[in-house]
């Protein structure tokens, strides 16, 4: 259908977006990359000079750095698990019929509207706190010893607290996938003697492939780089226990001051972020063909 | 739609112009902790003072704060014409022109009547950069029916091996009190803050001379093995993830014998509207191990003037007012003398009324306990109590404080965290510049 | 749905239904009960459910503290004005690579994506001497640019998944009958997409609104939105959960009920295209 005038007409519609997404990823980026090279802490004015790879081998060679590689991955990982199995799980029932099914999912949406530093500090003192928080009381109700969460487990603390945040995504997207499922494919299948459990296995989740193809590849964009929820309840410890990669930059950049160093653990970021996107584009990117 | 958006735009750049043209507008970024707060309500006074300046308040969480106003004043961004900031600050920005000296107050202010300790840590080079707004130092907290019943009696100076016998006997787990309660989450601010302040009376350091940083030294292995092991012995679960508030809400609840924090605690737990034991409690300063250092820290939150800014004299106005002694007389008179800024000024403490507070005198002396210009034992190339005045020392301390709180959590061993955070210490300084 | 279904199993699904949706929102049901008590009640143990002296004097302390209707205001100006500029953008763009797709447009698209990759925190100097520079800090117009830049990917992203949905014949018919491109555009393709333009709009809204690294780091008094207005009430000195509370309730209700409104349209833009 597309003649040659339209193409072109395509190419000049498609330019604002290009052009202004370019100028925002070009010019900090560039900015960024400069800054990497320079031995720059905005506190002391005037000493900048070229450092070379300086700030790169400090920051790959931080102690903390694997550690913090491989929280990155278990927390996406993680929140991943969590949310598209729960999702899944949480979509089946809103689908089934019921009473006040609007007033069911606003409660399972809301969480979605919750700002971070606030779901952080509610879970942290309202929740998990070991000698005031409601988990703990409920432990001690039944006669047992109450867990320290943030503490014997920071980084599944954390995974919880970011999960809840994004199971009402996931839990949408599927339900919205699932109400498209064609009803008498199902209903002949029913006729034919599938069990409940086959008929999700061969209807339900390949139809669903899609949808969460979508979950993963968004949550993933946002899950790499949480941070707000760190900061408030561990700081990144105990040890490195907690620390990501972008809480990592964060201590270079807005605790030290050191552009420098920041600027190189943002570059270092941004690779390690796009390598995990071709990764994931390689393995489930297929599904994303219209 | 075009032009529904273009409108929207053109009505927002209209309201964030709209700021009166008769009136200056001071723009003051503070921090939300209750004396500013109050500071904040009461402005009717100072408009009515000086009807021809406008304040704008900027209220914000301590960390969001910090890194905004630094941001800010480094970049001269110039977004504020007032700045909160703490005695950390001070000595940097002042080292690097960014302050407006205060030298030239007028003689009403009094500027000799500020605590010498206070004023000593926001002068660099004999220029005032910052007028003290709130002065604050750590003391221990502790309940006296809990010290009774331990039968044990708190000396007003306490050491530290008495801290910990007294937390040994006043714990009672079953009944969820725990004999002493003190920070644990990692942050230079958080746990670091306490430990530092701590390792001084311990006789440990950051640095030596030469900036090479001492966590293989024995002191330091004392300070965070004794702290690790009462930790353990009598305080309370999560310890390391406790700040000030999770620590204040334990308190409040009566489920700490002893806790050893900021002085402005003090208010807090003798309240008797916030918490449970308000009667009981009772103060002293912070222990000691005999070598000459207390284990208590020295801060002040003060306001200064961003050099650049186009306002420095209304800026001065304001700055001049809300650290002055008529301030003071105007919250005592308003709220009451407990609720009185304290610590910035010598006049607050020899005043009968204030007097009858009852941790006044307990936290004029653990103010005047601390010298931030010779903190340690021995020598050291820095200055500042429970941190080193330095633009790496927030990454730093709060990447040792993770160290810290791993130790007390037991993830690792102390011996573990100290080399760790030696290692951590000599890598940054060596990137900074400082080893050569 | 065609299929008759029991009482019985209705009930039961209403029941285990009900029960995990109050699970899921009961930290937000707490958030809203502790807003109405004492500091001293909040860090109460045991905590109290709904058995405690109702106040409301957190309430009429944050209101005597902050000026809520004026970041409530920005709030709205900047989530609703980014999501239409970004709208205003990301509509030929998505047309474009919908209809007229070229073998870069799969990538373009996930560059497009990759943008959003770069932390935050790592580029907020640069950001800022740019922003001092051309005087957008602390400017409304200024956080509207940004926050549109930042979800624009998923906007466009969102827009092309539902144009491709949309036959391309019905255009061409258009076309037959001499539509210009920019009437194919208003005329056929944008009433066709309604669903899913409300839907991107929605979701936009609600990003913008919780976003709370730029307009919090550009911001000093006059743009500050409702994120600001929260971060004055957690305070590292003093109590402050029952306050934090009400203040989190104040700028949680508006998006909220927002939501609640308009879920049906919400619940079909999240479908990403991901529905066949």
């Amino acid at each position: 259908m597309a003649t040659a005038h339209s193409r072109i007409a395509a190419r000049f519609m498609l330019a604002p977006a290009v052009l202004m997404l370019l100028c925002w990823m070009i010019v900090p980026l560039a900015m960024t990359i400069y800054f990497s090279f320079l031995r720059y802490n905005l506190l002391m004015p005037g000493m900048e000079q070229w450092a070379g790879f300086d700030n790169y081998s400090y920051f790959l060679t931080d102690p903390a750095f694997f550690t913090a590689l491989k929280n990155t991955l278990l927390l996406v990982g993680g929140v991943l698990l969590i949310t598209v199995i729960g999702g899944t799980l949480l979509a089946l029932l809103l689908d089934q019929a019921m009473y006040g099914q609007g007033f069911v999912r606003i409660m399972v949406i809301a969480p979605f509207f919750v700002m971070p530093t606030v779901s952080a500090l509610v879970w942290k003192n309202m929740f998990m706190n070991p000698v005031n928080g409601l988990f703990a009381y409920m432990a001690k109700a039944v006669g047992l010893q109450p867990f320290d969460f943030l503490s014997q487990a920071p980084l599944a603390s954390i995974i919880l607290i970011v999960a809840w945040q994004w199971l009402p995504f996931a839990a949408l997207i599927l339900l919205t996938a699932m109400q498209s499922l064609d009803r008498e494919q199902m209903e002949a299948a029913e006729m034919d003697g599938a069990g409940t459990f086959s008929r999700f296995i061969y209807i339900v989740v390949p139809h669903l492939t899609r949808a969460v193809t979508v979950v993963i590849l968004i949550q993933t964009i946002f899950l790499l780089s949480v941070f707000a929820e760190i900061l408030v309840t561990t700081n990144g410890g105990p040890g490195n226990a907690s620390t990501n990669i972008t809480y990592l930059v964060y201590a270079q950049s807005l605790l030290q001051f050191d552009v420098g160093g920041g600027s190189a653990g943002g570059i270092v970021a941004v690779i390690l972020a796009n390598i995990v996107a071709i990764f994931l584009m390689r393995m489930i990117g297929k599904n994303l063909e219209a | 739609m075009k032009n529904f958006v273009r409108a929207l735009l053109g009505a927002s750049a209209l309201c964030a112009a709209m700021s009166p043209a008769l009136a200056e507008t001071l723009t003051i970024a503070t921090v939300n902790n209750g004396d500013m707060i109050r500071m904040q309500k009461l402005t009717d006074d100072f408009k009515a003072k000086n009807p021809d300046i406008d304040l704008e308040w900027v209220t914000l969480e301590e960390n969001v704060l910090r890194q905004k106003v630094t941001t800010d004043i480094a970049t001269k961004g110039g977004q504020f014409d007032v700045m909160t900031i703490g005695t950390y600050e001070v000595p940097i920005w002042g080292k690097q022109g960014w302050l407006v000296s205060l030298n030239d107050l007028p003689a009403s202010y009094d500027v000799d009547d500020l605590l010498p300790a206070i004023r000593g840590g926001l002068t660099v080079d004999g220029n005032l950069y910052a007028a003290p707004f709130y002065g604050e130092s750590s003391m221990v907290m502790y309940r006296k029916d809990l010290m009774e019943k331990a039968g044990l009696e708190m000396p007003d100076a306490p050491t530290w091996d008495f801290i910990k016998e007294a937390a040994a006997k006043m714990t009672d787990k079953d009944a969820e009190i725990y004999g002493i309660c003190l920070r644990g989450k990692a942050g230079w601010g958080e746990n670091m803050a306490f430990l530092t302040a701590a390792a001084n009376s311990f006789g440990a350091k950051w640095f030596d001379m030469d900036w090479k940083p001492q966590f293989d030294g024995e002191a330091w292995k004392n300070t965070l093995s004794f702290y690790v092991d009462m930790m353990n012995a009598s305080g309370p679960p999560g310890a390391s993830n406790n700040g000030f508030n999770e620590n204040l809400a334990l308190f409040q609840q009566g489920k700490c014998g002893m806790w050893i924090d900021a002085t402005v605690a003090a208010s807090f737990v003798t309240n008797p509207a916030d918490s449970k034991v308000a009667d009981q409690v009772g103060f002293a300063l912070a222990p000691d191990n005999g070598l000459g250092k207390r284990g208590n820290w020295l801060w002040a939150w003060s306001l200064g003037i961003p050099a650049g800014s186009q306002k420095v004299d209304s800026a001065k106005k304001f700055v001049a007012w809300a650290t002055s002694k008529d301030y003071l007389a105007l919250v005592a008179e308003k709220e009451g003398w407990a609720n009185v800024p304290p610590g910035t000024r010598t006049s607050l403490y020899e005043n009968p009324e204030y007097a009858k507070i009852p941790f006044a005198k307990m936290t004029i002396d653990s103010i005047n306990a601390a010298d931030p210009t010779k903190p340690t034992v021995d020598e050291v190339p820095y200055t500042g109590v429970q941190f080193v005045a330095i633009p790496e020392f927030q990454g730093l301390g709060t990447a040792v404080g993770q160290q810290f709180s791993a130790a007390l959590a037991g993830t690792t061993s102390v011996d573990e965290a100290l080399a760790n955070a030696q290692n951590l210490a000599t890598r940054e300084m060596t990137k900074a510049g400082y080893i050569k | 749905m065609a299929r008759a279904v029991s009482t019985r199993h209705k009930t039961i699904v209403t029941i285990l239904a009900w029960s995990i949706g109050f699970l899921i929102f009961f930290p937000i049901l707490w958030t809203v009960l502790t807003s109405f008590k004492t500091e001293a009640e909040a860090v109460a143990s045991p905590p109290s459910f709904l058995n405690f002296s109702w106040t409301l004097e957190n309430y009429t302390e944050v209101q005597s503290r902050s000026n809520y209707a004026r970041h409530f205001y920005n709030s709205v100006v900047i989530s609703v004005g980014s999501t239409l500029l970004g709208l205003l953008i990301a509509i030929p763009a998505a047309w474009s690579m919908a209809f007229v797709p070229t073998r870069r447009t799969k990538d373009i698209l996930m560059w497009m994506l990759s943008t959003k990759m770069l932390p935050p925190v790592g580029v907020l100097i640069p950001i800022y001497l740019i922003f001092r520079d051309t005087g957008l800090l602390d400017s409304v117009p200024g956080l509207v640019v940004v926050l549109t830049l930042i979800n624009l990917p998923i906007i466009v992203w969102m827009l092309y998944t539902y144009f491709k949905e949309i036959p391309g014949e019905i255009l061409e018919a258009a076309r037959m009958d001499g539509a210009t491109l920019w009437s194919e555009i208003i005329h056929v393709l944008t009433p066709m997409a309604v669903p899913g333009i409300a839907s991107t709009l929605l979701l936009n809204i609600i990003l913008a609104w919780n976003e709370a690294f730029w307009t919090l780091n550009l911001t000093a008094a006059n743009a500050a939105p409702l994120t600001a207005f929260i971060a004055s009430y957690s305070s590292p000195e003093g109590l402050f959960y029952a306050k934090l509370s009400a203040a989190s309730t104040m700028a949680i209700a508006p998006i909220l009920i927002m939501g609640w409104f308009s879920q049906k349209q919400l619940v079909r833009g999240l479908t990403f295209g991901a529905v066949k």
